[in-house]
């Protein structure tokens, strides 16, 4: 099954390498990983979306943490959560499709970025079950070029992750952003 | 008293750093990119040991970290000075070893250009190491430096690299030692459990009857040897050892069991398969002393007590798992566990025994040929009395090792265990002189892991080191071809091995030598070695076609041992 890991590091380089080494090494299998930046310059965050069983996942958020440079893992599989994803679709729509294109992309609440004689580039973010919904009603307009971020990753209420990460269930985290690496 | 502050090139930097980290001794080779360092060696009160090869500065460092816990240090140049200590950075991870390397890169304007001698060793060695930096400017190498210490002996010891561009050298900086303290807050190395975890460890215990503790190198690491024996006594519960853990508790105590594993004694394996509870004190569960894992032990409770939590249920299942220093953890468990009368099981673990001593090869009588074991048995008897490290590389003879020397002392062994590094021996051996130079240090090694890295003689010779080593030369890749005899038809395929006369070869490097063939020269040689104000090689050509008993076959069950025909009838075969 999938899980879905959100992992804070520091800002530093090399800190993305030493995250996918880990991964490729111990042969767990990254779905897809996001990095990008908090609301701590010299923080940054990834989501992580790994085929894991229950076990595999909590080896990967120890291991994750014996990395110097990681300061927090929150496996948030199963927990009332945020996820999103977002893609840009360019897809072939000539005069006589782009109404219909155009009607798919509003059912989906999708956003047209651009438009061309021969084509129409859309936005749209949702869970990664939308974005293949709309990719499957598109297909058959003929698909130029999709791009797509990966998931990212949120939970819901007012506690961000660094009050709720585990460490390997050996307890809560009490300060703010502390690791548990050995 | 020096001043806090002062204005220095990186190079008198990193001296300056490793002199307050404690560093007494360095073994390095100098090169292109580590030259300004080397330029301000002079400023310093480091003893530089020249090696013949980096490979063998890792090993020195690292048999210099194992024989004493502190942190060892090698240096190299960029590319391949760098890449010739990949090897020995792998065995220092894979057994938990405290090692700082560090290499010369080119300058930090050429990064990325493929320059000469260039090598990305931070990429090369990321899987390989606990951590490591490229230091491009003066003012963080101080940082590095010991943030570098500080992770490579905390938590789960491990080797961390440092990469020093050559104008990082050569620039200057305000040396602020105090402004450098690790500030690692991505590092907590101090875990300790939840305590319902030792209230079901305590039931559990209390619970077994028939237990066993697995002790491994964390012991050592934790330095937990008086709470490991203490937890024994009070609970009467006989100790079983890896590898690594050998000599973290006195072989001739009554507790112990004595190896684990692959080439356990068999009682030993099988008082694990009976088990009901399992406490796994700073090891692994590593494949070579499980066996399959589908039915290791599968009677027991397991209570697996390990500093990284990564290893919790990694390879076996356990009930119970209590993360945290081992030392910490048995004060909090030592107080609170009950005495129990455990006669019946440590009696049926005895009964066990008999069936092994008959076919042990100690009681063959002398038929004029030369076994490993013998020479092991010796080298036990003439060292015993002495402060002795031994120093083993990989393969038949250090199995031997492990099982004929009763190893009483903690660190009186230094072996690769996880990695199986073949030439090992001779420069850790180097490293363990170094450190402990009031203790006899021997090499025991085989032909073929000694010519892997005799190089380093010449170490030996210019550091004026006594070190003892022995050759259990049998003419093959002993192991390699014990594999072959079991498991591929006896097809000896590239194991043969032409050796020069090793004792000319010593002589060429001023090192005295001796040849033995017979079982009543061994012991006089032993002694000659022992007594010789130098360092000396002996070598002892054993019966070449000798095998490892008992062995677990790769994929078998843990009781499932090839066990050694009884002597007797070998010797009718012989005759």
């Amino acid at each position: 099954m999938l899980h879905t890991l959100v992992v804070y590091v520091e800002n530093k380089p090399g800190v993305l390498s030493r995250v996918v080494s880990l991964f490729r090494r111990r042969a767990f299998n990254i779905d897809s990983l996001t990095v990008g930046r908090t609301e701590k310059p010299d923080v940054s965050r990834m989501t992580i979306v790994v085929d894991a069983d229950d076990d595999q996942a909590r080896r990967i958020v120890a291991n994750v943490y014996k990395l110097i440079n990681v300061l927090l893992v929150d496996d948030i599989t199963g927990e009332p959560a945020i996820l999103r994803d977002l893609a840009f679709i360019k897809v072939g729509a000539t005069h006589q499709a782009r109404s219909h294109v155009l009607e798919l992309a509003s059912v989906f609440r999708a956003r047209v970025l651009d438009v061309a004689p021969e084509s129409l580039t859309i936005e749209i973010t949702g869970t990664e079950d939308k974005i293949d919904g709309l990719l499957e009603v598109l297909r058959p307009f003929g698909l130029l070029e999709v791009v797509r971020t990966g998931q990212v990753a949120m939970r819901r209420g007012a506690k961000p992750s660094t009050m709720t990460a585990k460490a390997n269930g050996t307890g809560p985290v009490d300060d703010d952003t502390v690791s548990y690496s050995v | 008293m020096k001043a806090q502050k002062a204005t220095l090139t990186g190079a008198r930097i990193l001296w300056e750093c490793l002199e307050r980290e404690g560093v007494k001794h360095v073994f390095g080779y100098p090169g292109g990119a580590i030259l300004p360092a080397y330029d301000a060696l002079k400023h310093s009160s480091i003893h530089h040991i020249l090696v013949r090869h980096e490979q063998g500065a890792t090993h020195m460092a690292d048999g210099y970290a194992r024989a004493t816990g502190d942190v060892g240090v090698a240096i190299a140049t960029s590319g391949p000075g760098a890449t010739n200590m990949v090897t020995g950075i792998a065995t220092a991870m894979m057994d938990s070893s405290p090692i700082v390397c560090i290499t010369g890169q080119v300058g930090s304007k050429l990064l990325g250009s493929d320059a000469f001698q260039e090598t990305d060793i931070t990429g090369v060695t990321l899987p390989i190491t606990k951590h490591n930096y490229l230091v491009t400017r003066s003012e963080d190498l101080a940082p590095a430096i010991r943030e570098a210490f500080y992770v490579a002996k905390s938590g789960r010891p491990g080797p961390v690299l440092i990469d020093i561009t050559k104008d990082a050298q050569q620039g200057t900086c305000e040396f602020d030692w105090e402004a450098a303290t690790p500030r690692l807050r991505g590092y907590r190395p101090d875990l300790s459990p939840a305590k319902e975890s030792y209230e079901r460890a305590l039931e559990l215990i209390h619970e077994a009857k028939r237990p066993v503790i697995l002790a491994g190198h964390g012991i050592l690491v934790s330095g937990a040897e008086h709470e490991v024996q203490a937890f024994a006594e009070r609970t009467s519960i006989p100790v079983a050892l890896t590898l690594l853990g050998l000599g973290t508790l006195q072989a001739s105590h009554f507790l112990n069991l004595g190896m684990m594993g692959m080439h356990g004694e068999a009682w030993v394996n099988t008082t694990i398969q009976q088990a009901d509870l399992l406490l796994a004190f700073g090891m692994r569960f590593d494949d070579r002393v499980t066996g399959n894992l589908k039915n290791y032990a599968p009677n027991a409770k397991k209570i697996h007590v390990d500093i990284d939590p990564a290893e919790i249920n990694k390879n076996v299942k356990v009930d119970v798992a209590l993360v945290g220093d081992l030392r910490k953890i048995l004060h909090e468990l030592l107080p609170r566990v009950e005495m129990r009368d455990r006669r019946e099981w440590l009696e049926s673990i005895h009964g066990l025994k008999g069936d092994t001593a008959v076919r042990d090869i100690q009681n063959l009588p002398d038929n004029g040929h030369l076994y490993a074991a013998h020479v092991i048995n010796d080298l036990w008897h003439e060292t015993r009395e002495h402060e002795s490290i031994i120093v083993t590389d990989v393969g038949q003879h250090q199995m031997w090792e492990a099982q004929y020397y009763k190893h009483e002392r903690p660190r009186s062994l230094i072996t690769s265990g996880g990695l199986g590094t073949m030439g090992f021996a001779l420069p850790a051996a180097i490293g363990a002189k170094v450190a402990c130079p009031s203790s006899d240090v021997w090499v025991v090694v085989g032909d073929g892991g000694f010519q892997m890295t005799m190089c380093e003689l010449a170490t030996i010779v210019q550091e004026n080191l006594k070190v003892n080593i022995a050759i259990i030369n049998n003419g093959y890749l002993g192991m390699v071809r014990q594999w072959q005899e079991f498991f591929y038809e006896k097809n000896y395929e590239a194991t043969p091995l032409l050796s020069p006369d090793f004792t000319k070869l010593a002589d060429a490097f001023g090192i005295r030598s001796a040849l033995v063939r017979k079982r009543s020269d061994v012991v006089p040689t032993l002694r000659d070695s022992r007594t010789h104000d130098g360092p000396m090689l002996i070598d002892f050509q054993v019966e070449q076609e000798d095998t490892v008993y008992p062995m677990v076959a790769a994929g078998a069950a843990l009781h499932e041992m090839i066990r050694r025909p009884n002597p007797l009838v070998e010797t009718a075969e012989d005759e």
